[in-house]
């Protein structure tokens, strides 16, 4: 333990860590909505200080600007555009039911997610080096172009297929879609 | 202790620069829209040429009493307002003045922008929502939208620049403008020496398009129009509160102005000198441009009128956003075939 405390990235990361589970606890039992997007940035911008920590700088800003500037601002934007309770109304509330699936699902991923990592990298002690951005795009357009690429197939699908479900062709005769 | 006290300086010289440079510009806006559209107003009072014109806003905002509205949420409402100032301020990290004098020169460098900058529309949600106005809300939304749909073009106009400079720092992309050689196939006379601004041409109108949009000025100010939503998103905001906006929206001015100094005029460079000189004269001719393009700014606040919310859109996803594709294509193919 005394080890523990002599190294100042333990501090850092115990730091960054606690209030980002704090945030990651209140996201999901917050009462109001909008409090949990706020509270999942938080969770999210810590997520994005770990990578810091490790010395991942563009996948930290990566986090920034995907999750919280574009992912969060549209659920935020969904949730005002479609019932923005306006003002401190508590509105959210789940059976007993729910809370206890989501329990369960949250924590066999949590389990999955440490047996993968424990298992994947054993005793092994890693070296957290500064990873340069050119590296990161070497690595990705040499090694892994194939997999980068299926996944931008991936997107379009998505885009294609939000297109449709939004898109309504105008009726003959509806006067609301003239 | 030492890194801690170099920080301490560079976090000094940043607010150092971008109060003055904000107090400036509201200067500058007040005397140019004065001339630009006869206002007598700002013309003739608040001193010799008005100066103390800004310096009486400010003192007027700071005397006034921090309103919250009785059903707003006050934790976000409050917090709101340093959300979107912190997205602004994080930019000046990595604007380089001169060689040596750059707050940090990070390897990811106009990626760091964007993500940081994408912080402010969190902000400005936030300040749309916790009012517990109507006004706000919409002007919230129209914000997000907007700001959404022209930080692609941004994105884009950026990436040609970087495929060009072959570098994402700030600092590599100004080295590179000092030392850029038209491609490789010119004649010999046409071997000179330019800052991106004429080879990434439709880069930089779509930057300073996507900008002005990204700072909601005048061309695209359906956030807070004030015809119809009184103030949009600032409409419950007040005295210390609104300051903070109101300086958030000039330091971003500000910023953005730097960043397309940086990007496309050369930042600290120009022609014929070098090394330690610049270290000395590069801070002038960085704010000099950045002077230049926030004119630029100012004179299209007061030229056009306001832009309707589809013609903005449809400005942003059928015409800028192609255009940035095409201009990264291009740029793409000239720098791997010649």
């Amino acid at each position: 333990m005394s080890d523990w405390i002599t190294h100042p990235e333990n501090w850092a990361f115990a730091l960054i860590a606690l209030p980002m589970l704090l945030a990651a606890f209140r996201a999901v039992t917050s009462r109001n909505v909008v409090h949990s997007v706020l509270y999942l940035v938080v969770a999210l911008a810590a997520t994005a200080a770990l990578f810091l920590l490790l010395g991942a700088e563009f996948v930290a800003w990566s986090v920034v600007l995907v999750y919280i500037g574009a992912v969060v601002v549209l659920f935020l934007f969904g949730i005002m555009i479609t019932r923005a309770p306006l003002g401190m109304e508590t509105e959210l509330s789940h059976s007993n039911q729910t809370k206890i699936g989501a329990a369960l699902v949250s924590g066999a991923l949590f389990a999955l997610v440490t047996v993968a990592t424990v298992r994947g990298f054993g005793e092994e002690e890693i070296v957290a080096n500064p990873t340069r951005t050119g590296e990161i795009g070497q690595s990705m357009f040499e090694r892994f172009v194939i997999p980068f690429e299926v996944v931008s197939v991936v997107l379009l699908a998505a885009l294609i297929g939000g297109i449709v479900l939004a898109r309504r062709d105008p009726v003959e005769g509806d006067e609301a879609l003239q | 202790m030492n890194f801690w006290l170099l920080l301490l300086v560079k976090v000094g010289l940043v607010l150092g620069v971008m109060m003055p440079g904000a107090l400036v510009i509201i200067f500058g806006e007040l005397k140019i829209s004065a001339h630009m559209q006869s206002r007598i107003g700002p013309y003739f009072a608040g001193g010799r040429f008005g100066w103390a014109q800004p310096l009486a806003d400010g003192l007027k905002f700071l005397q006034k009493e921090d309103l919250v509205p009785a059903d707003a949420d006050r934790t976000v409402y409050k917090l709101a307002p340093y959300v979107v100032l912190m997205g602004t301020l994080a930019t000046f990290v990595i604007i380089p003045f001169s060689p040596d004098l750059v707050p940090r020169d990070l390897d990811l460098g106009v990626f760091y922008v964007l993500a940081v900058s994408s912080l402010s529309t969190l902000g400005v949600l936030m300040a749309g929502w916790s009012s517990a106005n109507k006004y706000s809300l919409m002007g919230g939304l129209r914000a997000a939208a907007q700001l959404i749909a022209y930080e692609l073009p941004l994105v884009l106009a950026v990436i040609g620049v970087a495929i060009q400079a072959g570098s994402l720092s700030l600092n590599d992309i100004v080295t590179a403008q000092a030392s850029w050689q038209w491609f490789n196939v010119a004649p010999e006379w046409l071997n000179v020496i330019s800052p991106f601004m004429i080879l990434q041409v439709v880069g930089l109108t779509i930057f300073l398009i996507a900008s002005l949009a990204e700072l909601s000025r005048i061309p695209f100010d359906m956030p807070i129009a004030e015809s119809e939503l009184t103030m949009g998103y600032l409409t419950e905001y007040s005295g210390m509160r609104f300051t903070m906006f109101f300086l958030g929206e000039y330091a971003g001015l500000v910023s953005m102005a730097a960043i397309a100094a940086t990007l496309f005029l050369g930042g600290y460079w120009v022609p014929g000198l070098d090394g330690d000189v610049l270290n000395f004269v590069g801070p002038v001719v960085l704010l000099s441009k950045v002077m230049i393009i926030a004119f630029l700014f100012i004179w299209l606040r007061w030229t056009f009128p306001r832009l309707r919310e589809d013609q903005l859109q449809t400005l942003a996803w059928k015409w800028l956003i192609p255009a940035g594709l095409a201009n990264i294509l291009v740029t793409a193919f000239f720098r791997v075939v010649f």
